[in-house]
């Protein structure tokens, strides 16, 4: 699982059978800096809370699948937490 | 599996209901003699691991669900170790 900020939804009509009424949002992986880090993805929302600017945690491949509901949905990328807070280690930076 | 350093804690109260009672740990990933490999995951916690501790990470989602005996559950990544010692070269 890796950290992400949300900066975004997709609204799609048309998509594939078993996607209807799932909350898609761009996200932007963050390194445990909460700097960003790489290209931004579409993912899942799995929680049905998360919103624009919030941060959370996703998780990738065939595990973002079966955080939904039917387990069994082309999702390759789901948000599954909300993070409240991230502490850090002293001395532990990078 | 992978060798990380615990160097966080991630709190979530709003989250998938598998995610619910678990401790999520922060870990830089790190080669054998320790030194950061660049990149990091966040694990759920089997282990009782602690704050700057050498771990071991399984990344990968069947055997993560085998261990907790949590079929279905979206968690791929656990601490499933606390390691003593890493021996690096011929034995």
């Amino acid at each position: 699982m890796q950290l992400a900020r949300v900066i975004g939804t997709v609204v799609a009509t048309v998509k594939a059978p078993g996607l209807e009424g799932v909350k898609l949002l761009v996200i932007q992986p963050l390194d445990r800096s909460l700097k960003p880090v790489g290209g931004q993805l579409v993912a899942a929302d799995a929680v049905h809370m998360a919103g624009p600017g919030e941060l959370v945690y996703f998780v990738a491949a065939r595990e973002a699948a079966q955080a939904m509901p039917d387990p069994f949905v082309p999702v390759d990328h789901a948000i599954v937490g909300i993070v409240d807070a991230v502490s850090e280690l002293p001395g532990q930076t990078p | 599996m992978k060798l990380g350093r615990v160097v966080g804690t991630v709190v979530s109260t709003i989250n998938a209901p598998d995610f619910d009672n678990r401790t999520l740990l922060l870990c830089d990933l790190i080669d054998p003699s320790g030194r950061p490999a660049g990149g990091y995951l966040i694990a759920v916690d089997t282990v009782g691991a602690g704050a700057g501790e050498m771990v071991l990470i399984l990344d990968e989602g069947n055997s993560a669900r085998q261990v907790l005996n949590a079929p279905g559950a979206p968690i791929r990544t656990l601490v499933v170790g606390i390691v003593d010692a890493v021996t690096d070269g011929p034995l």
